[in-house]
């Protein structure tokens, strides 16, 4: 695991965390109190007591990164700057929403804009996704990050190996937040994987990972903060295990009766909020005034937001029939943001070599090494990777030394689930 | 104007391409110094550089979806499975999230996977397949499956500058024995229209990819005996050319679809149930279809030929349609 810099967060910041936190979960108590109306048409997926996970890390983006957001990040797509409006339209199934109704959720997304992709229900396919997004800005010389989440679940996709692996091969600026809830649907997680904490798959793929207290907003932003400073630094991928608790169902027709009393009990009084609001009461950051804006606030937008869903069309039953295919130009044409001189020929040009520094050379060393040496699965020495030839490192440099293993997790939560 | 191969109008379109348009990448495996396992790729890495010319890990699913990432960014990606058979390890990123991302939420997925497929060269039951139905079957994807040189080429070119997710089918079996002249400079092939191969009065072989040259033969042999068979290339399959089939049934009255594929939920069938549906009126006689068989192709030489249409299958069934 890896150490991080922590420059401190300064006020401004720890007030929008805040605020977003509370947006976030304004939006889905809303949206709870829409589905006991019968007015969401398809499932509702909370992240109630996730909240700092989405918020912290999509805070730690720029303008111009790119998110994925899976069914709990809708802290994130308020962070990039997506409205509530969306949000309700979308799960409302309305003609006003994002898909105009042909999906709902959080499955949508803003190409030439906020610059998000929008996710499907199948767990993983975002990774292999996201890196390429990485890929692509980094060919166009545009400096970019992907953050992605995944689920606790979703580590154990074939997708997620591929993109994973892939992302590190390429040395892709790539943001992976592995949300440990504890649970995938029913199941808790020592029953899907026989380790304690996910990142340590880090090591196996070769890239940098750390374990965060995800219930702590500060730490998931300066965590995800270092994470996309070493990406765009070119030393990515990150991934970043956030250690939290599924505070309902799999959805709202799951009451989760299989989750232990008394881990309900532990969690909420972790929760990422109330906590957060009583340090900043402490720091004399939140004032009671302060406090009283933000809240008014966020009432506001949600209930001019919640009227507009409200009085928003079903879609037209035509739509069905519209846009299988794009027949019109690209809604994203390629920003070049480097020479286009540089990937054409004949400065494109290379030597096809197979012995390229660090791209298929033989290594005696390495088969001499190898031996009946026991590999523990616990290890905690940090990756040292081989390094691909192509992509980010067409010069065939030496990575940069790596930082000593030193798990940056500040409290480990006890261990969830039956094992 | 100079002979070529179908492979080497591939490979010229990618390098034309890549040249006129520095959006245009290649991804996949063996694609770089070693040119791809059939060399269609053979020579991009020299002249595009490695940033273009992507190697990846064997990953078909973690390609597809990179492919997808990037074209997101506004790239035109072009990636390579090995050999199509591997498409089933990517069939959920291309059916989910690649087919379905302009209809749901309106953002264009300009990529072109290109595939080595079908069989006549024992390549055994995981080299040989022709799963083009499958995707056929999911809206939202383009197919296309050339038997020509020619149209190799310019049907490669449309594909790349398409704005839409294209499957592009390269018959090994056609990819060194058929050449054709083509010409120098730059020409595209529209995708969704089918060709007629040869003109004919008397029943109109509709069929595609390496069946074409199988009908082509049979039309050859029928016309010994005074059939004169329309031969109709279809070219692409999504969008299928409806119009062209049912203006070749309207001047034949009788049809025969001929196609590599097994027969369950082939093409076939679904060219059947368009034309009694547009033009029943107009059948002297019932469609037909000659197909593989509904088996995995098998290896061994006798098998695979018994699995695949050959030309007196073809010979057979339409001169049956011919006297029926």
């Amino acid at each position: 695991m890896e150490t991080k810099t922590n420059p401190a967060v300064t006020r401004e910041q720890q007030l929008d965390l805040y605020r977003f936190m509370l947006l976030n979960r304004t939006v889905e108590d809303t949206m709870t109190n829409l589905f006991r109306q019968n007015k969401i048409v398809g499932g509702l997926y909370s992240s109630l007591g996730q909240e700092a996970i989405s918020v912290g890390t999509t805070y730690a983006l720029e303008k111009r990164d790119w998110i994925a957001p899976m069914i709990r990040n809708i802290g994130g797509l308020l962070v990039k700057g997506v409205r509530p409006r969306d949000i309700f339209t979308q799960h409302m199934a309305r003609y006003t929403s994002p898909t105009l109704g042909k999906d709902g959720t959080s499955h949508f997304g803003d190409l030439k804009n906020l610059h998000i992709v929008s996710p499907i229900s199948m767990l993983g396919d975002l990774i292999p996704v996201m890196t390429g997004v990485a890929m692509a800005g980094r060919y166009l010389g545009q400096k970019i990050v992907a953050l992605t989440w995944i689920g606790d679940g979703g580590t154990s996709t074939g997708a997620f190996h591929e993109g994973v692996n892939l992302a590190a091969q390429q040395r892709a600026a790539l943001v992976l937040v592995i949300e440990n809830n504890g649970w995938a649907y029913s199941t808790p997680v020592g029953r899907q994987v026989p380790i304690e904490h996910l990142a340590d798959r880090a090591k196996a793929y070769g890239c940098r990972a750390f374990i965060e207290d995800g219930n702590d907003v500060e730490a998931m932003f300066t965590t995800a903060r270092e994470a996309v400073r070493l990406c765009r630094a070119g030393e990515g991928p990150v991934i970043i295990e956030a250690k939290t608790m599924r505070m309902r169902g799999h959805a709202q027709h799951d009451p989760a009766e299989y989750v232990p009393k008394e881990m309900f009990e532990y969690w909420k009084r972790r929760d990422p909020i109330e906590t957060y609001e009583k340090r900043l009461a402490a720091a004399g950051v939140l004032t009671d005034k302060k406090k009283a804006e933000i809240l008014e606030g966020i009432r506001a937008v949600v209930q001019e937001d919640l009227a507009f869903a409200e009085n928003s069309p079903f879609p037209p039953p035509e739509l069905a029939e519209s846009a299988i295919y794009c027949e019109g130009p690209l809604l994203v044409e390629p920003q070049w943001e480097r020479p286009v001189a540089e990937v054409t020929p004949p400065r494109s040009s290379v030597k096809p070599e197979w012995r390229k520094a660090g791209r298929g050379e033989f290594q005696p060393d390495a088969v001499e090494g190898a031996g009946a040496v026991p590999r523990s699965g616990t290890a905690p020495a940090a990756p040292s990777p081989r390094v691909s030839g192509d992509g980010a490192r067409r010069d065939g440099a030496k990575p940069a030394a790596r930082a000593p293993s030193k798990r940056a997790a500040k409290s480990a939560p006890p261990v969830r689930g039956r094992k | 104007m100079a002979l070529v191969t179908l492979l080497e109008g591939i490979r010229q379109a990618l390098f034309e391409e890549m040249a006129r348009d520095p959006a245009v990448v290649c991804i996949g495996e063996d694609i770089g110094v070693y040119g791809g396992a059939f060399k269609v790729t053979a020579g991009l890495l020299e002249r595009f550089g490695w940033e273009r010319v992507i190697d990846t890990p064997i990953s078909e699913t973690a390609i597809i979806g990179a492919a997808c990432g990037m074209s997101y960014l506004g790239l035109r990606p072009v990636c390579e499975l090995q050999f199509v058979d591997f498409i089933a390890c990517c069939f959920n990123q291309l059916t989910n999230f690649v087919a379905k991302s302009y209809y749901l939420w309106g953002a264009p997925v300009p990529m072109v996977v290109r595939a080595p497929s079908g069989g006549g060269v024992h390549g055994g039951p995981f080299h040989s397949q022709n799963p083009e139905m499958y995707f056929a079957h999911t809206p939202g994807l383009k197919i296309v499956y050339p038997s020509t040189a020619y149209d190799a080429k310019g049907l490669m070119k449309s594909a790349i500058r398409d704005n839409n997710p294209v499957l592009f089918f390269e018959h090994k079996f056609l990819y060194r024995r058929i050449k054709d002249e083509i010409p120098g400079g730059d020409y595209t092939v529209p995708l969704g229209k089918a060709a007629v191969r040869r003109e004919g009065r008397d029943v109109s072989i509709v069929t595609y990819a390496a069946m074409t040259h199988t009908s082509m033969d049979a039309a050859a042999e029928l016309a010994k005996e005074g059939i004169e068979a329309e031969v109709l290339d279809l070219r692409t399959l999504m969008p299928l050319d409806k119009e062209a089939i049912l203006a070749s049934v309207k001047k034949t009255n009788r049809l025969l679809v001929v196609h590599e594929d097994t027969r369950f939920g082939g093409i076939a069938g679904e060219i059947a149930a368009l034309v009694f549906e547009r033009a029943f009126d107009d059948l002297d006689a019932p469609v037909r279809r000659v197909t593989a068989l509904d088996t995995p192709v098998p290896y061994s030489p006798p098998l695979e030929e018994r699995f695949l249409p050959q030309v007196k299958d073809v010979v057979t069934a339409a001169r049956e349609l011919a006297r029926y």
